[in-house]
C-alpha cells in the first residue's frame, strides 16, 4: 500500500510539472506577440523592445520556464504585470471560494446520484424513465445558463437569496450557506445527469454478476448483498466519473464565479485573461491543476482501498 | 496481380455496408432520426440566415433597445436595438462553426492515436497513456483562459487548442474498443487469412468503431458546444462577432432591466443540445438492442431454449436450437418422456412437482422449464443431466428461488420437509437459504466478491444463519477450509480470491455452501470450469462431504463421466423436460429414451483410436488452384 | 516414413510481463513436434500447458523466442508479415470459440470470401467457391447471405471450419475446436474433422483439453504440462499406455461414463495417489 501511495504521488508531482512547461509554452513561445498585445496597436517597436527586456520574455522560453518553477517551488509564483501585486497571495485567499463550491457541488451531486441512480435500478420501470428524462434535461442547459435562470427567478424575482457576493465561513455560516446555494445548485444538476447514470449502468452490471447469486444463496440480506456487496463492486466506475465530474467542475466554477461574482480563481483568472495579465493566468491554472491532480489522487486512493485488484496494477 | 483493383473493391464494399447499415440504424430509431432531422434543419436555417432575415446581426437602431417580439423583429432586439433573430442565426454560425471545428480536430487527433495505440499496444501506447492522463487532469477552460490570455480572441485558434484538449477522450474510446477487438479471435482468424494490416484495419476494426465514435462525438458536442458559449458568456470572445455565448454575456450585463434576453440563445443551445444527446442515445439504444441477442452460454439456457422467433429470417435455418441444428432431436419435435421419468420417491428431503419456469416475452411466458417432477432422499446424489438449453440450470435456480431478474415458478410447487418453498416470503427464504439449502456454482472465481477477503465471505453468513459470534464464526470458518482439504487455512482465509487458484475457490465456494449444514446441496457444473485433474478432486471432496453429512445433492452437469462418478440416480433433461430418470446403472446400461441413447452413444471413450495414417499422396483437391 | 510437414524444434516462447524489470513470462520451453503430411497430432494438456501458445506460435500469433518452426522444410518461425501472409494459402486455423471467432457484423458469405479475394479471386469465382464449402461442411447453401447469430454453436464452428478449408491448406491448426459444443455436436463436428481429412488429406494440429477428444482424432499425441512435452506417441500407446506418471493421473482422472467402469478407475486413481 505504501508503494502504490508513493507511486501515484510521484507521478502526480510529474503530471503537475508537465502539465505547467505545456501551459508555459503554450502561452509564452512567442513572446513578441505578448508585449504587442499588453501595449496595443500604437507601441513602437522600441516601446516593445523594452517592455519585453523589462518581463524578462527575451530569455529562451526554458529560461523563463525554469526561473518561474524555481519559484514556484519555493511557493512563489512571481508578480502580477499590472500592480505587482504577489500572484501567490492574490491567488490563495480566492482558492476556498472555488473549492467551496466545487466540493460541494461534488458532495451533493454524489449522494444524490448514488440514492437516485439505484433506486432506477432496482426498480427500473418509471422510476428508471424519469431518470433518464431527467438526465437528459440536466445535461441540455449549460450549467451557467441555469445559474441565471436561477438569479432571474430566486434573487431578483423572488429575493430569496443574495444574488451576488461571498461570505467567508469564518464570518457567518448561514451567510457563506446562502451565497452558496444557487451556484452549487446550478453546477448540481448538470452534475448529477451523467453520474446518476454511471451509478445505474454499474449498479445493474453489479447485480447481473454470478457472486450476487451466490451471496444470495447463503441467505445474506438483501441490505447487506446491496450495500456492502454491489456498491463496493460498482464504485470504481462510479469513482472515475465523480473525478471527471470533478475536473469539468473546476472549469464550470469559472464561469458560475461570474455570474455570482463570487471572488473565485475563476473570476480572478477571467479579469487577468481580459487584461494579459500573464503571471495571474498562469498561477491560477497551475494552482486549479495541483487541486485536481490532489483530489484525483485522493479518489484513486480510495479505489485502492475499496478494490485490491486496483493495488496490485 | 489486381491487388490495387482489389483493395479499391473492398473499400467500396466496406464503404458501402458501413454507410448502409449506420444509415438504416438511423432510419431505424425514430428517435435518432427526428433529432437528427431537426439539427440539420436548423444548420440548413443558420447557413440561410440571409435569406431568412434582413437585419445586420452587428448594427442596430438604439432607438428601438429592448423591443419585445413583434412584426418586424419577431424574437424582439436587444440592448443596442440589434435584431435578436438575426443574431441567433449569425451567431449559430460561429458557436456551432467553432464547435464544429473542435470537435474535427479532436476527433481527427484521437482516432488516430487511438487506431495506433490499441493496434500496436507496447511503448507508443504507454506513451501516448500519459500523456492522456495528463490533459485529462487540466480544467480545459483554464487552459483556454491561458491561451486567450496570451494571443488574444481568436475564436478559431481556441478552439483548435480545444479540439488538441478533447482528443484524449476519443483516444481512449477508440484505443479502449481497438484493443478489444484485437484480441478477438476473428481479428486473428483474418491475420491467418492472409489480410495485411490495412484490410484488418479497414474490415474488421472501423466497423467496430464507427457507431461508437458518432455517438461519442454528438455527446462530447454538447461539451464543446458549452464551452465555447461560456468562454464568450465571459465576455473574452471577439465582441464583433456575434455568438450565443455573447449573447448570454449580454443577458448577464442587462439581468436586472431585461432578463428576457436570456431566454432564446438558450434555447437555441438547449435545442441543439438536446438533439445531439437524443441522437446519441437513440443511436447507442439500436446498437445495444442489436447486440442483446449474445451467446448462449453454458449455464444461462434462458437464450438458448427456444428459438427465437424474432430473428429475422432464420426460419430455413434451424437455428439457436437446444442442440446443434442438425441434431437429430430438433425443436420442432415433441418431447414426450418414458415411463417413469417424473418420478418422485417417497421420503424425499426435496421435492418438485410439474415445475413450470418462464420468462415474459410478448404476451404471456416463454417456458424454459416444462412440467419437471423430481425429488431427492437424504443421503442421495441425484444427476440432473442435459445439453445447453435443457432447463437443468434454470431448474436448480427454481429450487433456490434464485432466478434472474424475470424468471419466475408459473406452475407448480418444491417442497421441503411439508413446505412449498416456491411461494414463500423473501424473508422466509433467507431463513432457509444456506441453512437448509445450498448452492455450488459453475464459475468459481466469478462467484467470489473480488473486493472482500476470503475469510470475510465465509465469516458473513456463518454470523447471519447460525448467530455466531465473530470469534467463533472465524473459527468454524478455518476449520471448514481446512475440511475442504485447503493446506494452509489462515492464508487463504486472509487472501483476496483473485490470489488463489480456481481449484481452491472452488473449494472454498464448496466449504461456504456446508458450513450451516444444510440438508440439500444444489452443486450446478461444479467441475465444469476446472481442469480434469482438478475436477476429480473436487468430485472425491464432494462424495466424501455427501457421506459424512448425509445431505441430498442435486448434481447439475452435462457430463455423463460426472454423472457415472458421483451419482445414484439420474435425469436426462432435454428442452425443458425430463425425458428419463432411473438409478444410475440402470440407466447406463440400459437407456430407454432415444434422446439418452443418442447422448450415451457420442461419449468418445469406446471409440478406437486411429492408428492407420493415409499413405502421403498429394491433397487431394476440389479444384486446381488458380 | 515420411518427411514431415511440420517440424517444431526447441520451441521457446516467452511473454514480456506488464510492469518495470519483471522478467519474461515462459510459456514454452523447448518444444519438439512434429506433423506428417494427412496426419492428426493431438496436443492433450490441462490450463497453462502451453498447447495453445504452441499453435498460435505455428501461426505467427505468437512470439518465438528461439528454436525453429519448420513447414514443408522451411523456417517460418521468423518470416515477416508479408511471407507470413503468403503461408495462408498452407497453414490455417479453427478455433476454440465459434461465438468470438466469426465477426458478427459480416454475412457468412462475406466471411468466407476473405481469403479467397485476398488470393486474388473474383468475385463469381469466390461465390460459386463459397457455395462449395457451404456443401463441404454440410451447410444449407442459402446460409452466405445470413449472419454468425443466427446459426447454432455448432453450425458456427462449421462455418469456420470452411473458412479454414476455403485455400485449400495443407495443415489446420485446431484450437479447442469441440470444446464449446455440446456433446452430440461434438461428436458430429469430429466426425466433419474426420471426413474432410480422409477426403483431403489435410494434416491436423489438434489441440484439446480432453484426452477423449484427442485419442479419437489423432494419430500420435504429445501430453503437455507446464510448457513441456512429456510424452510423444502414438494415440494408442500414449492413451492406452502411458509411459509419464503425469500421462497416466490425466487418464485416471478423466471420468468414464459407466458407472462400473468409473468405479474401478476412481479405485485405480486413489490407489495411485
Amino acid at each position: 500500500m505504501v508503494v502504490y501511495i508513493s507511486r501515484r504521488l510521484g507521478a502526480g508531482v510529474v503530471l503537475v510539472i508537465c502539465a505547467s512547461l505545456i501551459v508555459f509554452a503554450l502561452m509564452l513561445a512567442d513572446s513578441d506577440h505578448i508585449a504587442r498585445n499588453l501595449l496595443g496597436d500604437q507601441a513602437t517597436p522600441a516601446m516593445v523592445e523594452a517592455k519585453q527586456a523589462a518581463l524578462g520574455l527575451n530569455d529562451p522560453v526554458i529560461v523563463q520556464y525554469f526561473r518561474w518553477l524555481v519559484g514556484a517551488a519555493q511557493g512563489n509564483l512571481g508578480n502580477s504585470w499590472f500592480n505587482a501585486e504577489s500572484v501567490s497571495y492574490l491567488l490563495l485567499s480566492r482558492v476556498p471560494v472555488t473549492l467551496s463550491i466545487a466540493f460541494g457541488t461534488v458532495l451533493i451531486s454524489t449522494v444524490v446520484s448514488v440514492a437516485v441512480g439505484i433506486t432506477a435500478a432496482l426498480y427500473r420501470g418509471w422510476t428508471d424513465r424519469a431518470l433518464q428524462l431527467i438526465s437528459i434535461t440536466g445535461l441540455v442547459f449549460p450549467g451557467f445558463w441555469l445559474a441565471l435562470v436561477l438569479v432571474a427567478k430566486f434573487s431578483i424575482e423572488w429575493q430569496l437569496v443574495p444574488a451576488t457576493g461571498y461570505i467567508p465561513i469564518a464570518q457567518s455560516f448561514t451567510g457563506w450557506f446562502q451565497s452558496l446555494t444557487l451556484p452549487v445548485l446550478s453546477l448540481t444538476i448538470g452534475a448529477v445527469a451523467g453520474l446518476s447514470q454511471q451509478v445505474r449502468s454499474a449498479t445493474i452490471a453489479t447485480l447481473e454478476k454470478d457472486f450476487v447469486r451466490t451471496l444470495r444463496s447463503r441467505g445474506l440480506s438483501e441490505g447487506s448483498v446491496l450495500f456492502k456487496h454491489v456498491l463496493r463492486n460498482a464504485a470504481p466506475p462510479t469513482l472515475t466519473v465523480v473525478s471527471l465530474n470533478f475536473i469539468a467542475l473546476m472549469s464550470g466554477a469559472v464561469m458560475i464565479e461570474r455570474v455570482f461574482a463570487l471572488p473565485g480563481l475563476g473570476s480572478i483568472a477571467v479579469d487577468a485573461t481580459g487584461v494579459g495579465d500573464i503571471p495571474i493566468v498562469l498561477g491560477a491554472v497551475m494552482i486549479s491543476v495541483i487541486i485536481v491532480v490532489t483530489v484525483n489522487l485522493l479518489i484513486d486512493l480510495f479505489n485502492g482501498w475499496l478494490n485490491p485488484k486496483v493495488r496490485l496494477t | 496481380m489486381s491487388t490495387v483493383a482489389d483493395i479499391r473493391a473492398i473499400a467500396n464494399l466496406t464503404k458501402a455496408a458501413i454507410r448502409q447499415s449506420l444509415f438504416s440504424r438511423i432510419l431505424g430509431s425514430p428517435v435518432a432520426f427526428v433529432s437528427l432531422g431537426s439539427l440539420l434543419i436548423l444548420i440548413a436555417a443558420i447557413i440561410a440566415a440571409p435569406l431568412l432575415t434582413p437585419f445586420d446581426p452587428n448594427s442596430g437602431d438604439i432607438g428601438q433597445a429592448l423591443l419585445g417580439p413583434g412584426a418586424d423583429h419577431w424574437l424582439g432586439t436587444d440592448s443596442s436595438g440589434r435584431d435578436v433573430f438575426a443574431r441567433i442565426l449569425y451567431g449559430g454560425r460561429n458557436t456551432l462553426g467553432g464547435a464544429a471545428l473542435a470537435l474535427a480536430v479532436a476527433s481527427i487527433l484521437g482516432v488516430t492515436t487511438g487506431l495506433i495505440a490499441g493496434y500496436h499496444g507496447g511503448k507508443v501506447d504507454t506513451g501516448l497513456d500519459w500523456y492522456t492522463n495528463l490533459v485529462i487532469a487540466v480544467p480545459h477552460i483554464m487552459v483556454l483562459l491561458a491561451v486567450r490570455a496570451a494571443w488574444g480572441s481568436n475564436i478559431w485558434l481556441i478552439m483548435t487548442v480545444f479540439g488538441v484538449l478533447m482528443a484524449p477522450g476519443y483516444h481512449r474510446l477508440v484505443k479502449g474498443i481497438v484493443s478489444g477487438v484485437r484480441n478477438e479471435l476473428y481479428v486473428d482468424a483474418a491475420r491467418v487469412s492472409g489480410l495485411s494490416l490495412p484490410r484488418i484495419l479497414g474490415r474488421h476494426i472501423l466497423i467496430a468503431i464507427r457507431a461508437p465514435i458518432i455517438i461519442f462525438a454528438a455527446l462530447s458536442a454538447v461539451v464543446v458546444i458549452g464551452v465555447q458559449a461560456g468562454l464568450d458568456f465571459l465576455g473574452l470572445g471577439d465582441a464583433t462577432v456575434p455568438t450565443w455565448g455573447t449573447m448570454l454575456n449580454e443577458a448577464m450585463v442587462n439581468l436586472y432591466i431585461a432578463p428576457g434576453l436570456m431566454l432564446w440563445p438558450g434555447l437555441a443551445l438547449g435545442v441543439v443540445n438536446a438533439a445531439l444527446i437524443l441522437f446519441g442515445n437513440g443511436l447507442r439504444d439500436a446498437l445495444e438492442d442489436s447486440k442483446s441477442t449474445k451467446r448462449p452460454s453454458r449455464r444461462r439456457g434462458i437464450s438458448a431454449n427456444a428459438p427465437k422467433a424474432g430473428t429475422s429470417g432464420s426460419a430455413a435455418v434451424p437455428a439457436a436450437g437446444g442442440s446443434d441444428g442438425d441434431t437429430r432431436a430438433g425443436a420442432g419435435t415433441a418431447v414426450v418422456g418414458v415411463p417413469g421419468c417424473g418420478f418422485i420417491p417417497d421420503e424425499a428431503v426435496l421435492s418438485v412437482e410439474n415445475l413450470n419456469v418462464g420468462y415474459p416475452s410478448g404476451d404471456g411466458h416463454k417456458l424454459v422449464v416444462k412440467g419437471v417432477s423430481f425429488g431427492v432422499r437424504r443421503g442421495e446424489i441425484l444427476g440432473l443431466v442435459g445439453e445447453s438449453g435443457s432447463g437443468k440450470t434454470q431448474t436448480a435456480w427454481a429450487c433456490l428461488g434464485l432466478l434472474p431478474t424475470g424468471g419466475q415458478i408459473v406452475d407448480g410447487s418444491i417442497t421441503m420437509s411439508g413446505r412449498d418453498i416456491g411461494s414463500v416470503s423473501a424473508r422466509e427464504r433467507r431463513g432457509i437459504l444456506g441453512k437448509k439449502i445450498a448452492y455450488v456454482p459453475q464459475e468459481p472465481m466469478s462467484n467470489l466478491d473480488p473486493t472482500f477477503k476470503i475469510g470475510y465471505q465465509l465469516v458473513e453468513p456463518l454470523r447471519r444463519q447460525l448467530g455466531l459470534s465473530k470469534a467463533e464464526a472465524q473459527a468454524k470458518a478455518l476449520a471448514m477450509l481446512a475440511r475442504v482439504g485447503i493446506a494452509n487455512p489462515e492464508r487463504t482465509f486472509d487472501s483476496y480470491p483473485h490470489q488463489i487458484s480456481g481449484g481452491m475457490a472452488q473449494r472454498v465456494l464448496i466449504a461456504g455452501a456446508v458450513a450451516c449444514d444444510p440438508a440439500v446441496l444444489i452443486a450446478d457444473e461444479p467441475t465444469t470450469a476446472l481442469d480434469v485433474t482438478v475436477q476429480a478432486e473436487v468430485l472425491d471432496l464432494l462424495r466424501e462431504l455427501q457421506h459424512e453429512t448425509g445431505m441430498a445433492v442435486i448434481l447439475v452437469t452435462h457430463n455423463f463421466g460426472v454423472v457415472a462418478d458421483l451419482c445414484d440416480r439420474v435425469a436426462v433433461m432435454q428442452l425443458g423436460k425430463i425425458v428419463e430418470q432411473d438409478a444410475v446403472e440402470a440407466l447406463f446400461s440400459n437407456p430407454h429414451h432415444p434422446y439418452t441413447r443418442m447422448l450415451l452413444s457420442s461419449g468418445l471413450e469406446d471409440k478406437k483410436p486411429r492408428t492407420r495414417l493415409l499413405p502421403a499422396a498429394t491433397p487431394v483437391l476440389e479444384e486446381t488452384k488458380p | 516414413m515420411s518427411a514431415p510437414l511440420l517440424e517444431i524444434k526447441d520451441l521457446v516462447t516467452e511473454f514480456p510481463m506488464k510492469g518495470w524489470r519483471r522478467p519474461p513470462f515462459r510459456a514454452l520451453h523447448s518444444v519438439n513436434l512434429d506433423v506428417k503430411p494427412g496426419e492428426t497430432v493431438g496436443l492433450v494438456g490441462e490450463s497453462g500447458s502451453g498447447k495453445t501458445t504452441i499453435g498460435r506460435a505455428v501461426l505467427g500469433l505468437a512470439p518465438v523466442t528461439s528454436g525453429s518452426i519448420n513447414f514443408d522444410g522451411q523456417d517460418i518461425s521468423r518470416f515477416g508479415s508479408r511471407e507470413r501472409r503468403s503461408l495462408s494459402k498452407d497453414i490455417q486455423v479453427v478455433f476454440q470459440d465459434p461465438y468470438t471467432s466469426l465477426n458478427p457484423a459480416m454475412t457468412i458469405e462475406d466471411i468466407l470470401a476473405e481469403p479467397l479475394i485476398v488470393q486474388g479471386l473474383d468475385k463469381r469465382a469466390a461465390s460459386d467457391r463459397i457455395a462449395r464449402l457451404l456443401d463441404r461442411v454440410q451447410l444449407p447453401s442459402d446460409a452466405a447471405g445470413r449472419l454468425p447469430r443466427e446459426f447454432s454453436g455448432g453450425q458456427r464452428q462449421r462455418v469456420a471450419i470452411a473458412r479454414a478449408l476455403a485455400l485449400e491448406p495443407r495443415l489446420i491448426v485446431c484450437d479447442e475446436p469441440v470444446s464449446a459444443l455440446d456433446l452430440s455436436t461434438q461428436a458430429r463436428v469430429l466426425d466433419l474433422f474426420l471426413e474432410i481429412q480422409e477426403a483431403t488429406g489435410v494434416a491436423y494440429l489438434f489441440i484439446s483439453h480432453d484426452l477423449a477428444v484427442v485419442r479419437h482424432i489423432s494419430h500420435r499425441i504429445a501430453v503437455l504440462y507446464h510448457g513441456e512435452v512429456l510424452e510423444f506417441g502414438d494415440a494408442e500407446a500414449v492413451s492406452e499406455n502411458p509411459q509419464s506418471p503425469y500421462t497416466q493421473r490425466l487418464l485416471l482422472a478423466s471420468p468414464v461414463a459407466d458407472p462400473v467402469r468409473q468405479r474401478q478407475r476412481r479405485q485405480a486413481r486413489l490407489a495411485a495417489l
